[in-house]
């Protein structure tokens, strides 16, 4: 059977090419780069390539910062952390703004920040699944610490008008952080472009290593730590350095970049076939508009057939996919996006995201179209939507 | 939490081979006509229950033969995750034959049962639960509609939940038929409180009549009301209930009266005596907390010999893992 990997946005695989760039760094070239020994230098020329791979590809410039952490949700977790020390605990500011459609690492925070007493603003998505611009504009308030939006949705890979909604809190003078983890590696982001003060991304998404993530920080503007300990990464991160990951994640930055082109134009023709084939059949649609999304995902909805057990069928046939809503995750609420978009009730539970990848080939799509078929055929005739009811037997 | 707990596993490994094979192929997938109903001589009935902007939508069919209330055949179709397509499929397997009022007695529990590859070991993870809760709600719909029974009757139900529309009697009787103890279980098995949460206790989103907190407390409390007096019927009726059914109040009753018919006046012959200050269940024991008074109090071989000698007493009385503690 063929095994198909349609989860790029959940993770990705690790490009052989990054695995080579990390190998030596386990067991010939392992000390501690804070060591004054050999052992410890000898990894400084590979950090310092990897850290001019980071800023050369999301465009930072050499007075920026880039923090190298563990993970988005980290760097996640630090900038709203942070903000909420330095502006509003010790701050005359109380109010954060934000969306309905961020990731936990972003959402979960703000609930809690809640519990501390912060004002939360979120802002709902129209329905091609963004933000509009201006809808910022109309939340800011002179209380406004931070204004958190992500660069693109990873359930829908909608793009958000990052760069418009930047202009705006410049004029305001409010700080703007982006979760770019969707973006990095899919679309050419630019943050000094983009006009952003914060920037989260994560080396996983793009083909890097899993546990490595970067907190882009313009200007190196102050931020209070969320990891006190030893002076690494200029005293802004405690931990020994994870001189591996940095390194991979390094390459993968830059091969994704490299790639981007490739993304767009190959990447984007197989998402487009994929997609094109699933709306053939009835009673199905995706959720934004293709143009305004990163090139490798999109988010079905296959009215009658629940989201869950179409992932089963899908795997059976080798094809792996997922799903924000009902029964797969491990809570029983409805896939937050379908609600945000505004779809059907009856659609909430019906959201199925392919999300693709370099790797992915032709014939893994054509594949995977057979399969996906076959799968909606045999679960809409159990469904019960299509199912016979006489007349005087309706509720 | 605990280690097991720290790598969360996919739900779907939890799932038993018969679920596993039922949401494959399930048998009783399908859909009865009035046709079908001439065919066998019965009445058709079909019921709806749940919706799918809830993620679970049943139709339940079935041919009943309106002589005997006989369930001639009966088929399903659903709207859900492969749970819920393999608990429909295993309660209309339980249905057939049947007749009405004895489908009705079917429960969320015969369904989870009955798909069990190993008679101890859940058939599917408890915040999949829900899924064969619906199997059951759907059985009640159909004979409410077989039976005539007022459908604005069968809606007139206090809804505790609103987002999951899930009833007060739908809660007491998951409750008591599955001896819950948390909210969250009732959440798993019910879907009470799972989106909004408004429904679990006060201070939430929005403002309700009922919080499952007090449900939970109240139908507690009921059902250690219900086992006393069941206990006293039995014991009226001359009955005997073993130690271990007792409730704590009884268990304590019993150990005082052992402890009066059978302790206390070797005590009071020595000059000493003794009280129960406090009793236990920890795990499978029923620990006694007691104190010496008078002579025993000061006296070394309290500690030992009478302790022992209470001890062996309530064991062979009551029950083997009683255990007394001196304070
Ligand atoms: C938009 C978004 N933000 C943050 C994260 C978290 O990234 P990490 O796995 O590095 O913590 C993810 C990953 O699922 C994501 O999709
Ligand atoms: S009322 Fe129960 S979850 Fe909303």
């Amino acid at each position: 059977m063929m095994k198909v990997y349609l989860d790029n946005n959940a993770t990705t695989m690790v490009d052989p090419e990054v695995k080579a760039a990390m190998d030596p760094y386990f067991t010939e070239i392992y000390g501690n780069p804070n060591s004054l020994h050999d052992f410890g230098t000898s990894c400084h020329p590979a950090l310092r390539k990897a850290m001019d791979q980071m800023y050369e590809a999301i465009g930072a410039r050499d007075e920026d910062d880039i923090v190298v952490t563990s993970c988005a949700t980290e760097s996640n977790n630090w900038i709203l952390k942070g903000i909420y020390f330095d502006l509003i605990k010790n701050g005359d500011k109380d109010h954060i703004i934000t969306t309905e459609v961020e990731h936990p690492s972003i959402t979960a925070v703000c609930r809690w920040l809640e519990e501390q007493g912060v004002r939360v603003t979120y802002l709902p998505v129209n329905q091609e699944g963004i933000v509009e611009a201006h809808t910022v504009r109309d939340f800011i308030t002179d209380k406004t610490a931070l204004v958190s939006i992500m660069w693109a949705n990873n359930e829908t890979g909608a793009i958000f008008p990052v760069e418009q909604i930047a202009e705006i809190c410049k004029e305001k003078g409010v700080l703007l952080h982006t979760d770019g983890v969707q973006a990095v590696g899919k679309i050419p982001v630019d943050v000094i472009q983009a006009g952003v003060d914060f920037m989260s991304f994560s080396a996983h998404k793009f083909h890097g290593p899993k546990g490595v993530g970067a907190l882009y920080i313009r200007n190196g503007h102050p931020l209070t730590s969320l990891l006190h300990g030893g002076e690494h990464m200029g005293g802004r991160r405690s931990g020994t350095l994870n001189v591996p990951g940095i390194v991979g994640m390094g390459k993968a930055i830059e091969l994704a970049n490299y790639y981007l082109k490739f993304e767009e134009e190959h990447v984007r023709r197989l998402r487009d076939k994929l997609e094109d084939a699933i709306l053939e059949l009835p009673d199905i649609y995706s959720v934004g508009p293709r143009a305004n999304r990163t090139p490798n995902t999109v988010l079905v909805s296959v009215r009658g057939v629940e989201g869950e057990a179409m992932l089963w069928d899908l795997n059976r046939a080798g094809i792996a996919a997922s799903t924000g809503s009902a029964c797969a995750s491990e809570d029983l609420e409805a896939n937050p996006i379908m609600t945000a978009v505004g779809a059907d009730s009856e659609l909430a539970h019906t959201a199925v995201r392919l999300s693709l990848s370099r790797f992915t080939t032709e014939e893994e799509i054509d594949y995977t179209i057979e399969q996906f078929k076959k799968a909606v055929e045999r679960l809409r005739a159990i469904s019960s939507t299509y199912a016979y009811m006489p007349e005087n037997m309706k509720a | 939490m605990a280690k097991t707990d720290l790598i969360g596993g996919s739900i779907w490994e939890e799932y038993s081979q018969k679920v596993q094979e039922l949401m494959n192929n399930p048998k009783n997938q399908g859909e009865l006509t009035e046709d079908d109903a001439k065919r066998l001589g019965g009445e058709l009935i079909v019921a709806d229950f749940g919706a799918e902007s809830c993620g679970d939508a049943v139709r339940l069919y079935w041919i009943v033969d309106p002589k005997t209330d006989k369930i001639l055949d009966a088929k399903f179709k659903s709207f859900g995750c492969g749970t819920a397509i393999a608990s429909s499929d295993t309660m209309v397997e339980l249905c057939k034959g049947k007749t009405v009022d004895e489908a009705v007695k079917i429960t969320n529990i015969d369904v989870e049962k009955a798909m069990r590859d190993e008679p101890n070991t859940p058939a599917v993870p408890p915040q999949k639960m829900h899924c064969s809760v619906m199997a059951y709600d759907v059985i009640k719909k159909a004979a409410s509609l077989y039976k005539g029974v007022d459908m604005e009757s069968f809606e007139d139900e206090i809804i505790v939940c609103e987002c999951a529309r899930v009833s007060l009697n739908t809660i007491k009787e998951v409750i008591k038929l599955n001896d819950l103890k948390t909210v969250e279980e009732i959440t798993d098995y019910t879907k009470a409180g799972a989106f909004c949460k408004s429904c679990i206790k006060p201070g939430g989103h929005e403002e309700r009549e009922w919080y499952l907190v007090d449900i939970l407390a109240d139908t507690r409390r009921e059902m250690e009301e219900e086992k006393l007096k069941e206990a006293a019927e039995k014991q009226a009726s001359g009955e005997e209930i073993s130690f271990n059914d007792m409730t704590l109040v009884q268990k304590i009753k019993a150990i005082d009266s052992v402890i009066d018919e059978s302790v206390r006046q070797y005590l009071i012959m020595d000059g000493g005596n003794m009280e129960v200050l406090d009793v236990k269940q920890n795990g499978q024991y029923t620990d006694v907390y007691i104190r010496y008074l008078g002579a025993c109090s000061g006296c070394a071989s309290s500690t030992t010999g009478t302790l022992y000698a209470i001890e062996s007493t309530l064991k062979e009385k009551l029950d083997p893992n009683i255990r007394v503690l001196p304070i």
